[in-house]
């Protein structure tokens, strides 16, 4: 009896972390830990402690392995926080042991540095803008980050604006702070965004599919008509095309893409290539 | 009556810059170790046995910017935008050239013609500053 549960104990509680090798492209949930490739040999089948020889001696001393979004370091191991699919990258220079990170679903943004966003200006106080972003506190955006500004040459940037600029400060602890300018002073196409178009709101996942290297869906709606978009990556897109009709019927597309298999996306462009 | 009675100077006052100038380098050194020792022992410290600190090989990023290539924000299709259609050839390419590791530096003058140029540039910088005046042919 003791010894039943006493194995159902360990069952539940010490539930073997699996390789992170092995479970690429698969779904994770939150609580597993998975191991990296150079650990799991210790732990093999021969698992009286020994480790089997190995001819590159100085494989301990890997490069670093970055843990991306959806997964926490904890020990030697990663701990999953994100249910999801496992995804890895191999690093490209050959330095590091690559990217691990979950491929996981979500609408509610949270800020991180360095991502390219659409904010909208709700507030002009004193020297600073503030700017929703669709995070948990607005955004605040100095007048002096935009190209060319300086105290007597100011922005014109009214509340209700559309902005397309980057973070350069976003932790938990600090109100995030985000500028248009990038280290070299240069716009680079960040700023205030033209008039009319039309705003809409999607899935973070979505956005990442739609500017992946290889979209379809990009270039399907690139054939259809003349039209400008911009992505932000707390979920918003911004849309414009020559008459209203067209900007409403791309917005329609791209919010109906996530659910939409392959083969219907077809029949729908070939539908609107005839009208 | 007053050489007699030397008068006691506080420590402070000995201690200050212009009562050590006249001191020799041993006494100074001295008076700095006990200095140094009285600081030492009123400082906090932890009585803790030394914790060996591990060394992470797992970087934490909460960036999708590292995983994934994504292409830049703006783009525009047939036109509409021309200023954007450029901007997306220069951040698109941006992106691959970073992937390129070796960059080959394109040269304006070649190796030799630099040598020849240089050779004469020497010899007439040189006799600028040659002393020797030369005789004046009348």
């Amino acid at each position: 009896m003791a010894a039943a549960a006493a194995v159902v104990a360990e069952s539940l509680a010490g539930y073997r972390a699996r390789a992170a090798r092995a479970v690429l492209e698969q779904v994770v949930l939150p609580g597993e830990e998975l191991l990296l490739p150079e650990q799991e040999d210790g732990e093999g089948p021969g698992g009286t402690g020994e480790r089997p020889l190995r001819l590159n001696a100085g494989a301990r001393s890997r490069g670093r392995v970055v843990c991306g979004p959806g997964l926490r370091r904890c020990g030697d191991r990663l701990l999953v926080t994100k249910c999801g699919r496992l995804r890895h990258k191999e690093p490209g220079s050959g330095s590091g042991g690559g990217v691990y990170w979950v491929d996981s679903q979500q609408k509610r943004y949270v800020p991180v540095k360095g991502d390219h966003v659409i904010g909208i200006v709700t507030a002009k106080s004193g020297d600073i803008f503030k700017v929703d972003v669709g995070g948990s506190e607005p955004a605040s955006l100095s007048y002096l980050a935009f190209e060319g500004a300086t105290k007597r040459n100011r922005p014109n940037v009214q509340v209700g604006d559309l902005i397309y600029g980057q973070f350069v400060v976003a932790n938990k602890d600090m109100e995030p702070e985000m500028v248009c300018i990038d280290s070299c002073g240069r716009a680079c196409g960040m700023g205030v965004i033209g008039q009319d178009g039309l705003l809409f709101k999607v899935t973070l996942g979505l956005i990442r599919r739609l500017l992946a290297p290889d979209c379809e869906i990009l270039q399907e709606v690139g054939k259809l008509y003349p039209l400008e978009i911009v992505f932000g990556m707390n979920g918003r897109i911004w849309v414009k095309a020559k008459t209203i009709q067209q900007t409403l019927i791309l917005a329609n597309i791209l919010e109906a893409c996530e659910h939409m298999t392959a083969d219907q996306r077809k029949q729908i462009f070939s539908r609107l290539a005839e009208s | 009556m007053a050489a007699e009675h030397k008068t006691k100077l506080s420590k402070n006052l000995l201690h200050m810059k212009f009562m050590q100038r006249g001191l020799d380098s041993e006494t100074k050194k001295q008076l700095e170790e006990e200095e140094k020792k009285i600081i030492s022992e009123e400082h906090w410290y932890l009585d803790l046995p030394e914790l060996k600190e591990k060394e992470s090989f797992i970087i934490e990023e909460q960036s999708f910017l590292l995983c994934e290539d994504l292409l830049y924000g703006r783009m525009s299709f047939r036109g509409f935008n021309p200023e954007v259609e450029k901007l997306m050839l220069q951040m698109n390419a941006k992106n691959k050239a970073e992937e390129v590791e070796e960059e080959t530096v394109e040269l304006d003058v070649s190796d030799e013609e630099m040598a020849r140029r240089y050779e004469t540039l020497v010899g007439t910088i040189g006799k600028k500053f040659a002393k020797k005046k030369r005789p004046c042919q009348l």
